[in-house]
């Protein structure tokens, strides 16, 4: 087994190199008071499969419309909410995501569409766990791309929260030997309150005295974060300016994740996720599942980056579905599995108000094996684009092994 | 309150493993404690107190060969424990009948759930979630929720309390090699079937077991084959509605939605290659076993027409289909496999049942659980030639690997560490713990990472040690430990000061009791930094946490 992942590290086009730009980028995020602070990307994972042609809609499309008859999102119209948003006289959000059409046309959220995967799995956990992996097609990769990043990326000054995901365990894309702190929540990361300190004590003490290995350090990251989280508390920082977050565990993530980033516990990488998007049946339009999803997703994003502030200019948040669905609607006023999707990138370095990708458009010949939207963008390019341009990651050969990163490649969502 | 008031030195058992005289060659006549321990950590769920006494008396060999032979063990009382759970007996169609959502329900719930979508608040949603249950639990014996509850509480049940321990740990290693997902349209009323097809073959032949699992409705399912039809016969009809799995939720919809397939709910489309390729992938040959896109797509072809019938009906069963098979002569894995029905399928689990690339990933998989992350390769290559010598006996490849001098080396001893599964029900086992009711437990080991039965990948749980060493895993672990010495852990009751009694201080007494391998001098150190003033349930709980109960 081992010799794979040793043989996979190896292969990949190491040391790629983006020039000096990213160290530039790196060094002039300097909060007022001179203390570095550090860059973070977010992810989100919209498990399920979420429909990315209900979500940012291609209302310039007749084929659009022939293939969605019940559940097509109505072209722009006025200022009618019932309708798609207008984004550029071709696209249109879906409305129920209008809490985030401010930020779009401030410049601080963009879209990437037809943007999935190379592989052409139309299965759930398949799809999700190459993406995760960052190796399509392949399931014997044992690490996730994120932890591949730490790997590649070393940092002798990361603090005990660099890679941190708000989810119950470790996501896939986390895994591997870059140390990663999962957690359910802020509060529930620690010891029970009944522990008291002598045995807090014992335990720090014998997994510190503990021979050197896998545990040991886990141990050591664990009590480090559980230390970082006690001193600086970030679970009391209440929302800024009135922010208010959606109920429901996507609000309640990023909720989290905004205090880890306010209490500068030095976050690079942070992830979490939101399911129920494989809406097969009752997917609905302007109203109905997708509707109620989309709703919460842009409650969410808006309360995430209204609470952040001005520290949203060191923040690049990106959403991931592991593909998107059907162009025609089924029978159940639902959509099927498909191909490509899109993303949302939200973030002061994002080149915003722009749908970036090629479109590759809906006409029969166009579509994916005759029925879904075309990859026209590799997920894994928007990501080392993200790695690249907004962390300033140099080796991205490693991160996404036997995939050629270049820069030319990169969908140019960051400005540069 | 016992406490300890000198510190006497002595001998302590950790010191014992280290000193004790190593094992080589043959498994001698006369085992160290030390090497039983090793074994019971190795063949059981973790060693009871008693356990070592129990293993000498009968002598080591004598132990093992009883556990190579489960049916001659007697085990009343995992029996009478389980008869207390309703859905662990009844077969799939009686599950189905009882605890499965009635279709009407579900259309119900698919009427008011659109109507709600439409911006309702909490309160409202609330309403009709009672309203409906009000309604129609009453038509029901249980909910699929207890179907599945009781299926992992059985698991933990079986590993703490049953006698035949070597059978549950070899049955929980099949069931994770075969592993299918509870949450997946009605794979959870389908489990308890595949998992006595899994037992009824889980000492037998390796060919034997992987058909009972190319057949079995939660494969099928799972695996998306019972979709698979031959090109030619795609208008083969819609997929039974009767398969939208619908709930009492009108919350958000949750992670169930992930692991279904569109296929699953939709049309038979045409062939789909996810049970073929898992099967040489996962279940056989392994990921680099010599197979290519084309033999997976020709394994897809033959295995068209092995579907479910009756699901619609809620009485699922294997059957094979002639009008969704693609008939015809095919090459697969460059031998030739003439046309013909079942018969493809067939040949094709044979071939790949005592391929030379099955038997050493097979083997392989099961030195990894029993003795190293790593195994040792000439261990693998005997096991794999026995495993080729005797047809796929799983009951010999088993004791050639478990009789090794290879696992009995010094050397692999505490270098597993243990799943979430494997630590809970081991640290209740150590513990003596009178066990009314496994669902905090098996909820505890969902916290750790490992839901039991929900595991949506193919793969399985890993077995290694990266898999299960992570911070959120560790501080659950850490409080788990103190919960359950401390009385915390719902329907477990401990007993710590009985624990405790007959020793000559606190921390060896707990220590000789719970962790029989031995607490490391440095662990034993800072425990007694801290143990003063402690009570007993802690010094247990510190023990039942440290860092070498997290290893077998």
């Amino acid at each position: 087994m081992l010799p794979r992942r040793v043989f996979l590290q190896s292969s990949g086009l190491a040391l790629v190199s983006f020039g000096a730009l990213p160290r530039l980028l790196l060094r002039a995020a300097q909060a007022a008071d001179g203390v570095p602070r550090r860059r973070t990307l977010v992810v989100i994972f919209q498990r399920g499969a979420c429909d990315g042609l209900n979500t940012v809609v291609p209302w310039g499309e007749r084929a659009y419309y022939d293939a969605r008859r019940t559940i097509a999102v109505p072209a722009p119209r006025g200022s009618s909410r019932k309708t798609a948003l207008d984004l550029d006289g071709f696209f249109g959000l879906h409305p129920a995501l209008e809490p985030l059409l401010p930020l779009w046309r401030e410049g601080s959220l963009a879209a990437v569409h037809a943007v999935g995967s190379p592989d052409a799995t139309r299965s759930h956990f398949d799809a999700q766990d190459f993406m995760e992996s960052g190796t399509p097609g392949r399931k014997a990769t044992e690490d996730g791309w994120m932890n591949r990043h730490l790997q590649a990326t070393p940092d002798p000054g990361a603090t005990p929260l660099r890679a941190v995901s708000l989810t119950p365990v470790l996501p896939r894309s986390l895994q591997g030997r870059g140390p990663a702190v999962a957690m359910a929540s802020l509060r529930g990361f620690g010891l029970g309150p009944l522990t008291g300190e002598a045995v807090a004590r014992g335990f720090e003490g014998m997994y510190g005295a503990a021979v050197e290995d896998a545990l040991r350090s886990t141990g050591r990251e664990a009590f480090e974060a559980m230390g970082a989280l006690r001193s600086a508390e970030p679970s009391r920082r209440a929302p800024e300016a009135g922010a208010r977050y959606p109920r429901g565990p996507l609000g309640e993530s990023l909720r989290q994740i905004a205090q880890l980033l306010k209490a500068d516990l030095g976050v690079e990488l942070a992830f979490t996720e939101i399911g129920g998007w494989d809406h097969h049946a009752a997917e609905g339009g302007v109203t109905g599942q997708l509707a109620s999803r989309l709703r919460e997703l842009a409650a969410a994003l808006f309360a995430f980056h209204h609470d952040l502030g001005p520290r949203m200019a060191d923040v690049v948040l990106v959403t991931l579905t592991e593909f998107g669905r059907t162009v025609r609607e089924n029978g159940n006023r639902g959509t099927d599995h498909g191909h490509g999707s899109v993303s949302l990138v939200m973030g002061g370095a994002v080149q915003g108000g722009k749908v970036h990708g090629r479109w590759p458009g809906l006409a029969p010949s166009a579509l994916f094996e005759g029925r879904d939207l075309a990859v026209t963008t590799d997920f894994r390019d928007l990501l080392a684009e993200l790695l690249a341009r907004h962390l300033g990651a140099r080796d991205l050969g490693p991160v996404f092994p036997g995939h050629a990163v270049a820069g030319s490649r990169f969908p140019g969502v960051l400005r540069t | 309150m016992p406490r300890r008031q000198t510190r006497r030195p002595l001998v302590h058992v950790g010191l014992a493993v280290m000193l004790a005289t190593p094992v080589h060659g043959a498994t001698p006549p006369l085992a160290d404690d030390a090497t039983i321990v090793h074994v019971l950590s190795r063949l059981t769920w973790g060693p009871r107190t008693g356990d070592v006494a129990t293993v000498r008396a009968l002598g080591l060999p004598g132990w093992i060969e009883r556990q190579l032979h489960p049916e001659r063990i007697e085990d009343r009382e995992i029996d009478t424990r389980l008869l207390r759970l309703e859905t662990i007996r009844p077969t799939s169609a009686q599950l189905i009948e009882g605890y499965d959502i009635p279709p009407e329900a579900k259309r119900e719930i698919q009427r008011r759930r659109a109507e709600l979508d439409e911006g309702a608040t909490e309160e409202q949603r609330r309403t009709a979630r009672r309203e409906l249950v009000a309604k129609y639990a009453p038509m029901m014996e249980g909910s699929p929720r207890q179907v599945l509850t009781e299926l992992q509480e059985a698991k933990v049940l079986r590993a703490i309390l049953g006698e035949r321990q070597l059978d549950e740990v070899l049955v929980d290693f099949w069931m994770n090699h075969f592993n299918v997902y509870a949450q997946k349209g009605p794979v959870r009323f389908l489990l308890g079937e595949h998992e006595r097809a899994i037992r009824r073959h889980a000492w037998g032949r390796f060919e034997d077991l992987l058909l009972a699992t190319a057949k079995s409705p939660a494969m099928l399912f799972y695996l998306d084959n019972w979709l698979s039809a031959s090109p030619s016969a795609s208008a083969g009809g819609r997929g039974p509605s009767a398969l939208r799995r619908g709930r009492f939720g009108f919350g958000r919809p949750g992670r169930d939605a992930q692991g279904r397939s569109a296929e699953a709910q939709g049309r038979r489309r045409g062939l789909n290659e996810n049970y073929a390729r898992e099967l040489m992938e996962l279940h056989t040959l392994g990921v680099d076993g010599g197979y290519t896109q084309k033999d997976v797509t020709e394994v897809a072809r033959a295995f068209t027409g092995w579907t479910i019938t009756g699901l619609r009906q809620g009485r699922p069963e294997f059957a094979f289909e002639e009008r969704l098979h693609d008939d015809g002569d095919r090459v697969v894995l460059g031998r030739r496999i003439e046309g013909g029905g079942e018969r493809e399928g067939r040949s094709i689990i044979h071939m790949l049942a005592t391929h030379a690339s099955t038997a050493r990933f097979i083997t392989f998989k099961l030195a990894r659980r029993f003795v190293a992350d790593e195994p040792p390769p000439a261990l693998v290559d005997r096991a794999a030639s026995v495993f080729q010598a005797t047809d796929g006996s799983i009951r010999e490849v088993v004791r050639t690997i478990v009789t090794s001098p290879e696992f009995l080396a010094p050397e692999v001893r505490s270098t597993k560490i243990k799943s979430p599964l494997e630590f809970v029900v081991s640290a209740v086992r150590a513990s003596g713990a009178k066990v009314a009711d496994g669902r905090d437990l098996a909820r505890r080991i969902a916290d750790m990472g490992m839901p039991l039965y929900l595991q949506a990948p193919p793969t399985g749980y890993k077995d290694t040690a990266e898999a299960w060493v992570s911070t959120s895993g560790l501080v659950a672990r850490l409080n788990f430990a103190l919960d359950l010495a401390a009385g915390r852990v719902g329907g477990v009751r401990v007993d710590a000061e009985r624990l405790a009694s007959g020793g000559p201080g606190l921390t060896d007494a707990l220590a000789a009791r719970l962790l029989p391998s031995g607490l490391s001098e440095s662990t034993r150190r800072t425990i007694e930094g801290e143990a003063a003033g402690l009570e007993t349930a802690r010094v247990a709980g510190l023990i039942l946490g440290s860092p070498e109960f997290q290893r077998r």
